[in-house]
């Protein structure tokens, strides 16, 4: 392969080279490092006896199946089955239970927390945050306001069918956009806005007519919040006298809402969640402190 | 009289120009528009160009000998290595600003341009493709002269092929940005830029085999191999996986001929021959000559790269279904995949044992040269990621690895460990050589250079590896009753810190090729000139 006349050795190694040279580049002429020739026969070797363990040639119209009859198909399926199955033993007992022994039970408790957390990070956090302490425009879950009730009974009907969510069964209530759809003036809206802030306990303008706010309000918003003020939550009207305003308590947040309101969606979880994972997580959100 | 060369180019970018300006002016598209507009630019210039060079020089031909010494063509490998440098910098300085968004995402601003999603592919694309495409365009084309003794064949062509690419590079990335992508990893650019990197690369491939086939060497030199490789491969690669038909000539949106499960086993078989070819041939070619020729010592076996060679070449080619274990593809494929990277393990490490072995009675050079200290840790990484490669690879350790950061981190072992080293090194031995200067400005810098980016390599892999680990383990810990443990939003809580160190380590790495962009910049304007008659390594001599 070389041509013999011009191979010399290196004076360093003690090894010949090829002979050849290339922009004054060299090659010597060593064998193959041992150790690297039999890795390389071992992997070979390796990877043959896998093939016949496992799936691995494809052939015309199917493929070799290995002698180990290995199949990550139906792996996956007794692996799920065998989940399912070991947690069916209470999964079954708490779809069985009602919402109140599930709270009272020590052992069903447990479980349903368990089973809620997990649920509760990977479907709810995104918008209720990691500790269900909520963000603008979703709900703190921790505290005592609820817009659509906070018992068990409340919380799971909101869990399975959400709110506004397209769902048949969806809680549906959507304030009317008093501005954009020019029910109430600008002047009006600036009234209202004021006195509910005051009723709130939040700083109002100066000069603002809020006897002419609450006139607007009986004779706009009372139907839904109630006279009060403390808020129907069958109609999912919050109570506007605690300043815990879902799209923020400012006088221009305020205002905002009333012109042309955001009427936020939760999705249902019915028929993506199985029944005693929504219990579950009922129990769970409940148990956050401001269940009632 | 104009020459063939010289005309037909001519009349073909003449044809190009008319084509972009028809399209600009039909289309609704505004992507298409400004795109169409820059083709039809830099169509134009290149025409106006050919004509002033021709005017210039009365269409003289250059000498390919002068004084029986091979006449090298050298101006597009200066083009080539200062292209590389400005892409580096700039795919460096992306690259920290996605970390810095990972740990910090508000300073994505809210805005589309400036968009995690639209600057991850502008990353990864200007430093594989911009700084590692030009610097493997500018390599090869220096080695392959050299070892060939020859000079490159043509006036035209040699720019033709390292303009049109960085042409390619501008087209791809400022429609990144403006949000022309096929949603392709490490193949985002639509249609029409895919076309045109296949007409370059089509000449490029010609332009090469024009060279070795002129050859005054009787046999082709180890480095030549796998550069050719590389360049066919890539042919091969690019035009399978981009098999798209657009929507209209006028729009830049396209739809791949591919569907389902085989997109997906095409598009991998891809990726991971990119980083066979592009990445792991294309680069083992620089190391082949730069290594040898900076340690003055002969390869150490030609045996040895023959062998590794061509095992490299027919075992890479099959390992891309590992890249999707677990998925709709089917077993057999997967398993078939995994396999093969594992007998793939052994002829990448024989470019291991051949770069540092060519080092056997020159090891007290890396004690006095940082330059050959950089490429020889280069192919210390290139041997530590083709052993974690393959570890990966493997199903049981690619459950708990895939989807998480240690498939960063591995990667990145890989490109700025292996591909970053060997780039720098081979640029640091070029600039000198290509502006006649006797020596690098300052080895001092690239001392520094190299200690930074080393802490920089070692934070941001060790930081990918815990997050990795980590994350993968979080995800699938199960509480006693059965439940998982943690929620997704909690392992990205707890990766955090690592986030942030490898955001450090990336602006090392960073701060490592400013100091090297500014150490070449002053071995240009102020280096010592080579004498004429001396002839060191980089010297205009031809071979013995």
């Amino acid at each position: 392969m070389a041509d013999t006349h011009n191979k010399e050795v290196d004076q360093i190694s003690g090894v010949e080279t090829t002979g050849h040279e290339w922009d004054g580049l060299k090659e010597l002429n060593n064998p193959l490092p041992k150790w690297w020739l039999y890795l390389f026969y071992a992997c070979i070797v390796w990877a043959v006896i896998y093939w016949v363990l496992y799936p691995s040639w494809p052939l015309i119209s199917s493929y070799t199946t290995g002698i180990l009859g290995a199949n990550q198909r139906t792996e996956a399926i007794a692996s799920y089955d065998k989940g399912i199955s070991e947690r069916s033993v209470f999964a079954d007992k708490i779809v069985a239970a009602s919402l109140e022994d599930i709270a009272t039970d020590q052992e069903l408790l447990q479980f349903a927390r368990a089973n809620g957390q997990a649920a509760f990070g990977d479907n709810c956090a995104p918008c209720h945050g990691s500790g269900g302490t909520g963000a603008e425009g979703f709900p703190n879950l921790q505290d005592d306001t609820w817009i659509w009730g906070g018992t068990l009974d409340d919380i799971h009907t909101t869990l399975e069918y959400g709110i506004r969510s397209g769902n048949d069964d969806a809680r549906i209530g959507e304030m009317p956009a008093f501005g954009r759809d020019e029910l109430l003036s600008r002047e009006e809206i600036n009234q209202v806005a004021n006195f509910v802030a005051s009723r709130a306990g939040l700083e109002t303008e100066q000069g603002v007519d809020l006897a002419a706010g609450q006139t607007v309000f009986e004779d706009n918003c009372a139907a839904c919040h109630g006279e009060d003020l403390k808020g129907i939550q069958e109609v999912g009207a919050p109570s506007l006298l605690s300043a815990n305003y879902l799209y923020g308590k400012s006088l221009d947040a305020i205002k905002s809402q009333i012109n042309n309101p955001r009427n936020g969606v939760m999705p249902a979880w019915v028929d993506r969640l199985d029944p005693a994972t929504i219990k579950s997580l009922t129990v769970y959100v409940h148990s956050f402190g401001g269940g009632q | 009289m104009i020459s063939l060369e010289e005309g037909g180019f001519a009349i073909f970018l003449v044809l190009l120009a008319f084509a972009c300006i028809i399209v600009a002016g039909k289309t609704f598209d505004q992507v298409m528009a400004f795109h169409a507009g820059i083709g039809a630019l830099f169509a134009a210039v290149s025409v106006f160009l050919i004509f002033k060079n021709y005017f210039d020089d009365g269409g003289e031909a250059i000498p390919a000998e002068i004084d029986g010494k091979p006449n090298y063509n050298i101006g597009p490998i200066k083009f080539g290595a200062v292209a590389a440098m400005f892409w580096g910098l700039a795919g460096f300085t992306v690259g920290l600003i996605i970390a810095l968004q990972l740990a910090w995402p508000a300073l994505n601003f809210d805005l589309p341009w400036t968009n995690f999603g639209r600057l991850r592919p502008l990353h990864t694309s200007a430093v594989i493709f911009a700084f590692g495409g030009n610097v493997l365009l500018a390599t090869s084309m220096y080695v392959v002269q050299r070892t060939s003794r020859v000079r490159m064949p043509g006036k035209i062509l040699p720019w033709f092929v390292i303009l049109g690419y960085n042409a390619f590079i501008v087209i791809a990335g400022t429609g990144y940005l403006l949000g022309a992508t096929q949603s392709k990893e490490y193949a985002e650019p639509e249609w029409y830029a895919d076309l045109w990197l296949t007409i370059v690369w089509v000449f490029y491939l010609l332009l090469f085999l024009g060279t070795l086939w002129k050859r005054k060497e009787p046999h082709i030199y180890v480095a030549n191999w796998f550069y050719l490789a590389f360049i066919v491969t890539i042919a091969m690669l690019h035009i399978t996986n981009n098999l798209t038909i657009p929507v209209s000539i006028y729009s830049t949106k396209s739809y791949i001929v591919w569907s389902g499960v085989q997109d997906a086993m095409v598009q991998w078989w891809y990726g991971h021959n990119a980083v066979g070819f592009f990445l792991t041939a294309g680069f083992l070619a620089i190391m082949y000559y730069f290594i040898p020729k900076r340690a003055e010592r002969p390869v150490y076996s030609y045996r040895l790269s023959i062998v590794h060679f061509w095992a490299l070449i027919f075992i890479y080619i099959w390992a891309g279904p590992h890249h999707l274990h677990y998925t709709a593809l089917p077993q057999w494929a997967s398993t078939l995949g995994a396999t093969f990277s594992i007998i793939l393990w052994m002829p990448s490490w024989g470019g291991m044992i051949n770069g540092l072995m060519t080092l056997s009675g020159a090891w007290d050079k890396l004690r006095t040269d940082p330059v050959l200290r950089m490429m020889v840790v280069s192919v210390a990484f290139y041997g530590m990621s083709t052993f974690e490669g393959p570890l990966m690879s493997l199903r049981s350790v690619n459950s708990l690895s895939h989807y998480t950061d240690w498939t960063i981190g591995h990667v990145h072992s890989g490109a700025l460990g292996w591909v970053g080293y060997i780039s720098f090194g081979a640029i640091y031995c070029l600039i000198p050589w290509l502006w006649n200067k006797r020596q690098l400005y300052s080895l001092k810098l690239v001392n520094l250079h190299f200690w930074l980016s080393t802490i920089g390599i070692v934070l941001y892999i060790t930081a990918m590896w815990v997050s990795g680990i980590m994350q993968g383990l979080m995800w699938r810990a199960y509480d006693q009753l059965g439940f998982l443990e943690y929620s997704f939003v909690e392992t990205v809580e707890a990766m955090h810190p690592f986030y942030i160190i490898r955001a450090l380590g990336g602006g090392l790495f960073l701060l490592g090729a400013v100091i090297m962009a500014y150490n070449l910049w002053m071995t240009v304007r102020h280096g010592e000139a080579e004498e004429a008659d001396a002839t060191p390594a980089g010297s205009l001599a031809p071979a013995e």
